[in-house]
C-alpha cells in the first residue's frame, strides 16, 4: 500500500502537476492563436513573440514596482504588473493591426500571405524585445517559492517521496481556470461576445446583421493581447524569461491549438493539456516507480524511459505533425469559437 | 516586362554595396559577405521554385540546411576507428533494424486495409517493437561511442572522402528527406503546410543536437577539410609570395583574400549551374506546368496533371538546392555547430530574401539573397554609425547612448520585419516581379 502511495506521489509530483502547469501555459497561448484564427482566419506566427512581449512588459513593470518597494507579500510582484503589462501588449497588438493587419483585411488577402505578414511581424517583434531588455535570461519571481515543500510533505504523510508545489504552479493553475471561466463567460453571455462568435461563424451574414468587423477585430486582439501577457508571463515566471525559448514555444502552441481544432477554445485548452502531458509522460523516466511498484526480482536495470528529456519538446512537434497528417482539422473539428 | 535597366540598376547597386564596404570596412569583410549571399542566393532559388514556381509554403529550410551540413560532415571527416571498433556493428544493426521496421510497417499498413478503424494498431504495434529492438541494439553501443575520448571524439567521424563531393550528397540526402516529408505532408492546406515543414525542420534540429555519437551534438565538428589551400601553406609558397610582391599587398592580407576568392569561384559555378538550370526549367512545359498548377490547380487537375506529383517533384527539388546550399555553408565555415541553427535566422530570413526579391523569378530571387544578407550582416555597423550621429548630443556614458550601441546587434531583426512589410505592402511582386512568359 505504501509502495503505491510511494509511485502516486512520485507521479503527481513529477507529471501531474508540472503537467497542469505546463498545459495551462500552453492553453493560454493556444487560445489566442485560436481567437485570431477564427475572426481574422490566419495562422499568427509572430503569437510567440506577442506572448514574449507580454513577459517582458510584465518584467520592466515589476522591476519598477520594486524600485518603489512594492511588493505583493507572499505572492510574486509579477501578479500586481500583469494588468498593466497586459494594456501595454493591447496597445502593441492594436497598433500592429492598424498599421499592418487591417489593410489586408479589407483586401481579403489569402491566408498564406496572411501568415508570411505575420512573419514579418514576429521578426519586428523579436527585435523589438531583444533591443528593449536584450537577450539575456531573466528571473523575476519573488514572494515565496513554494506553497508546498518536499521536506513537509514527507513529515506530514510519512512517505519516502516528495510532493513539492511551487507557488508559481499554484498561481497558473489558478489564473487559468479564471482566465478561462471569464472568456467563456464573455464569448457566451454577452452581446459583443456574440457578434464575434457570429462573425468568425458567417462574416456576411455578420455584416448583414450590421455587426461592425472593426470592433469584432479590436475585441478580438484585445482578449489575443491578455492571453498572450498572461500566458507568457506565467511561463516566464514558472521557468524563467529568455526571449529566443518564445519561438520554440510557439510550435508546441501550434500543436494544442491544431490538436484541438484550430478556431475552437474548448479544443484548445483540451490540446494544451494533451500536448502538456504527452511531452511529459514520453520523456519521464519510470525506473523508481517501477522499483516501488513491481517485486524486488524484477526491478528494473535501465531508466525506462522513451526518450530522453532532450527531445521534450520534439515530442510536442511529433504530434503536430502525426495530428496534422491523420486529423488536420483537430479533435473537436469546426471553426467556431 | 520589367525593363532590364532595372534589372542592371538594381544588382549594379547591389556590387556598389559591396564595393562599399571593400573600401571603407576591409576587402575581407567584403568577400565574407559576397561568399554568404552567394550561398543565400542558392538557397533562396531552391525556396523560389518552391513557392514561386508551384506556391508551396516550405517554413522547413532550416532542417534542409541542417541536413546538408551534417552530409559534409559524414562525407570529409576521416572515421574515427576507435569508436568504430566499440560500436560500428551495433549503431549498423540499428540501421538495418530501422530499415527492416520501416519496410514491414509500410507492408503492413497497406495490407491491412480491410481491418478499418483498427488498421493503425498492428503497425503501431510493429514500430514499437521496431524502436525497442533498436534501443536495446544500439543503445549501449551509443554510450560507448558517446565515452570514447568524449573531449575530442566521441562519434563515429565519417568516410574521409573529399569536400567536394559532400555537396552533392548533401543534395542528394536534402532530396531524399525532403521525399518523406513532402509525402507526408504536401497534401495538407498552405498554412497547415507552413506549420507542419516548421515543426519537422525543429525535429531535425533536436536530433542533431542530442545524437552525439553522429554530430557530436552541441560539442561541434571542428577542422572540416577545405577544397581550398590553407592560408599559412599559401604564405610559404614561393610563386605566391612573388605574387603578393608583384600586386604590391601584404602576403597574409593577400592570402587570406586569396582564399575567399577561390571559395567565391567554387560557388559561383554551383550558382551559375543551379540558376541555368532554374532558368530551363521555367522555360519549358513543366514550368508551364507548374505554374498552371500554382494559378488554378483545380483546372490543372481537370487537365488530367498528377497535382500531388508535381507537388513532391518540386518540393523534392528545392530541397535538394538548399541541401547543396547547407553542404556549402558547412564547408565555408569549416564547422558544424548544431547550436547555432535556429529557425528565425535559417528559415524565416530565407523567406524574407524571396519575397523581397520577387517571387517567381530567379533573378530576383538572387537579387534578394545578396540584398537581404547583406543587411542583415551589415545592419549593425550601419547602426552603430546611425547611432554614435544622431545622439552626438548625448555624452559618451550617457546610458541611453550605452544601452543603444549594446543593443544593436538586435537591430538586424526589426531591420528584417521593417523590410518584409514594406515590400509587402508598396511592392508586394518583389522588387524583380515575376515575368509574363
Amino acid at each position: 500500500m505504501v509502495d503505491i502511495l510511494n509511485s502516486l506521489t512520485l507521479l503527481t509530483n513529477y507529471i501531474i502537476i508540472p503537467g497542469l502547469t505546463y498545459g495551462s501555459q500552453l492553453a493560454l497561448g493556444a487560445l489566442g492563436i485560436t481567437m485570431v484564427y477564427a475572426v481574422l482566419r490566419f495562422s499568427n506566427f509572430a503569437h510567440g513573440e506577442l506572448m514574449s512581449f507580454g513577459a517582458m512588459s510584465t518584467i520592466l513593470i515589476t522591476w519598477l514596482f520594486q524600485s518603489y518597494g512594492l511588493t505583493f507579500g507572499f505572492l510574486p510582484t509579477a501578479l500586481l504588473a500583469i494588468p498593466f503589462a497586459a494594456t501595454i501588449t493591447i496597445l502593441y497588438c492594436l497598433a500592429t493591426n492598424s498599421l499592418v493587419y487591417e489593410y489586408y483585411r479589407e483586401k481579403k488577402i489569402d491566408p498564406t500571405t496572411y501568415l508570411i505578414i505575420s512573419v514579418g511581424v514576429l521578426f519586428f517583434t523579436a527585435g523589438l524585445i531583444r533591443f528593449i531588455i536584450g537577450p539575456d535570461d531573466r528571473k523575476f519571481n519573488d514572494g515565496n517559492r513554494f506553497i508546498l515543500k518536499a521536506r513537509e510533505f514527507k513529515e506530514l504523510t510519512g512517505l519516502n517521496e516528495g510532493l513539492a508545489i511551487k507557488t508559481t504552479q499554484g498561481i497558473t493553475i489558478g489564473i487559468t481556470i479564471c482566465l478561462v471561466i471569464l472568456l467563456f463567460w464573455f464569448l457566451n453571455r454577452t452581446r459583443t461576445g456574440k457578434s464575434m462568435r457570429a462573425y468568425s461563424d458567417n462574416e456576411d451574414l455578420a455584416l448583414l446583421s450590421g455587426i461592425n468587423p472593426k470592433k469584432v477585430v479590436i475585441i478580438t486582439w484585445v482578449i489575443t493581447g491578455i492571453l498572450a501577457t498572461v500566458a507568457g508571463a506565467l511561463y516566464g515566471l514558472d521557468k524563467s524569461y529568455k526571449p529566443f525559448i518564445y519561438m520554440y514555444l510557439v510550435l508546441p502552441v501550434f500543436a494544442s491549438a491544431i490538436l484541438g481544432g484550430v478556431g475552437n477554445p474548448i479544443g484548445a485548452i483540451v490540446g494544451g493539456y494533451v500536448i502538456a502531458f504527452s511531452e511529459l509522460i514520453f520523456t519521464f523516466a519510470y525506473k523508481k516507480v517501477a522499483g516501488y511498484l513491481l517485486p524486488e526480482s524484477l526491478a528494473p536495470t535501465g531508466l525506462i524511459q522513451f526518450l530522453s528529456t532532450d527531445y521534450k519538446i520534439a515530442v510536442s512537434f511529433v504530434i503536430l505533425v502525426i495530428v496534422l497528417l491523420v486529423k488536420p482539422t483537430g479533435i473537436f473539428s469546426g471553426k467556431t469559437i | 516586362m520589367i525593363s532590364t535597366k532595372r534589372k542592371v540598376f538594381l544588382f549594379s547597386f547591389m556590387g556598389l554595396a559591396l564595393v562599399c564596404v571593400g573600401l571603407l570596412q576591409s576587402w575581407n569583410v567584403a568577400l565574407a559577405i559576397f561568399n554568404m549571399c552567394i550561398i543565400s542566393a542558392i538557397m533562396t532559388l531552391g525556396v523560389n521554385i518552391q513557392w514561386g514556381y508551384a506556391g508551396l509554403f516550405n517554413a522547413g529550410i532550416m532542417g534542409f540546411t541542417i541536413i546538408g551540413g551534417l552530409a559534409a560532415v559524414l562525407v570529409s571527416i576521416p572515421p574515427v576507428e576507435a569508436t568504430w571498433a566499440v560500436g560500428g556493428t551495433n549503431i549498423l544493426l540499428g540501421l538495418i533494424i530501422l530499415i527492416t521496421t520501416i519496410l514491414i510497417a509500410i507492408t503492413v499498413w497497406k495490407k491491412t486495409k480491410s481491418l478499418e478503424r483498427y488498421r493503425y494498431l498492428p503497425t503501431i504495434l510493429i514500430i514499437i517493437i521496431g524502436y525497442a529492438l533498436i534501443r536495446i541494439t544500439t543503445g549501449p553501443a551509443i554510450e560507448a561511442i558517446e565515452n570514447t575520448e568524449a573531449a575530442k571524439t566521441g562519434y563515429l567521424g565519417g568516410l574521409g572522402l573529399p569536400i567536394l563531393l559532400s555537396w552533392i550528397v548533401g543534395g542528394v540526402f536534402a532530396a531524399g528527406v525532403a521525399w518523406v516529408i513532402g509525402k507526408i505532408t504536401l497534401e495538407l492546406r498552405s498554412d497547415y503546410l507552413a506549420i507542419a515543414t516548421l515543426g519537422i525542420s525543429g525535429i531535425i534540429l533536436y536530433i542533431v543536437k542530442n545524437e552525439d555519437w553522429l554530430t557530436r551534438g552541441v560539442k561541434n565538428v571542428n577542422g572540416i577539410p577545405r577544397p581550398v589551400p590553407y592560408e599559412i601553406n599559401l604564405q610559404n609558397e614561393l610563386w605566391f609570395q612573388n605574387l603578393a610582391t608583384f600586386i604590391n599587398v601584404p602576403v597574409r592580407d593577400f592570402s587570406t583574400i586569396f582564399v575567399k576568392c577561390c571559395y567565391s569561384a567554387l560557388f559561383l559555378t554551383v550558382l551559375f549551374f543551379f540558376v541555368w538550370l532554374s532558368e530551363k526549367a521555367l522555360r519549358s512545359p513543366w514550368g508551364r506546368m507548374m505554374r498552371a498548377i500554382r494559378d488554378n490547380e483545380i483546372a490543372a487537375r481537370a487537365m488530367g496533371k498528377n497535382v500531388s506529383k508535381r507537388h513532391l517533384q518540386v518540393f523534392v527539388l528545392g530541397s535538394a538546392m538548399i541541401g547543396v546550399a547547407g553542404a556549402m555553408m558547412t564547408t565555408l565555415e569549416g564547422q558544424f555547430t548544431p547550436m547555432s541553427f535556429t529557425p528565425l535566422r535559417y528559415t524565416f530570413v530565407i523567406w524574407v530574401m524571396v519575397i523581397v526579391g520577387g517571387s517567381g523569378n530567379n533573378l530576383g530571387s538572387i537579387l534578394g539573397g545578396f540584398l537581404i544578407w547583406f543587411f542583415w550582416v551589415e545592419s549593425e555597423p550601419i547602426g552603430i554609425w546611425l547611432i554614435s550621429s544622431t545622439t552626438g548630443i548625448l555624452a559618451d556614458n550617457h546610458p541611453v547612448r550605452v544601452h543603444l550601441i549594446e543593443s544593436v546587434a538586435h537591430m538586424r531583426y526589426m531591420t528584417m520585419g521593417i523590410i518584409l512589410l514594406l515590400v509587402l505592402r508598396f511592392a508586394p511582386k518583389g522588387l524583380i516581379p515575376e515575368e509574363k512568359l
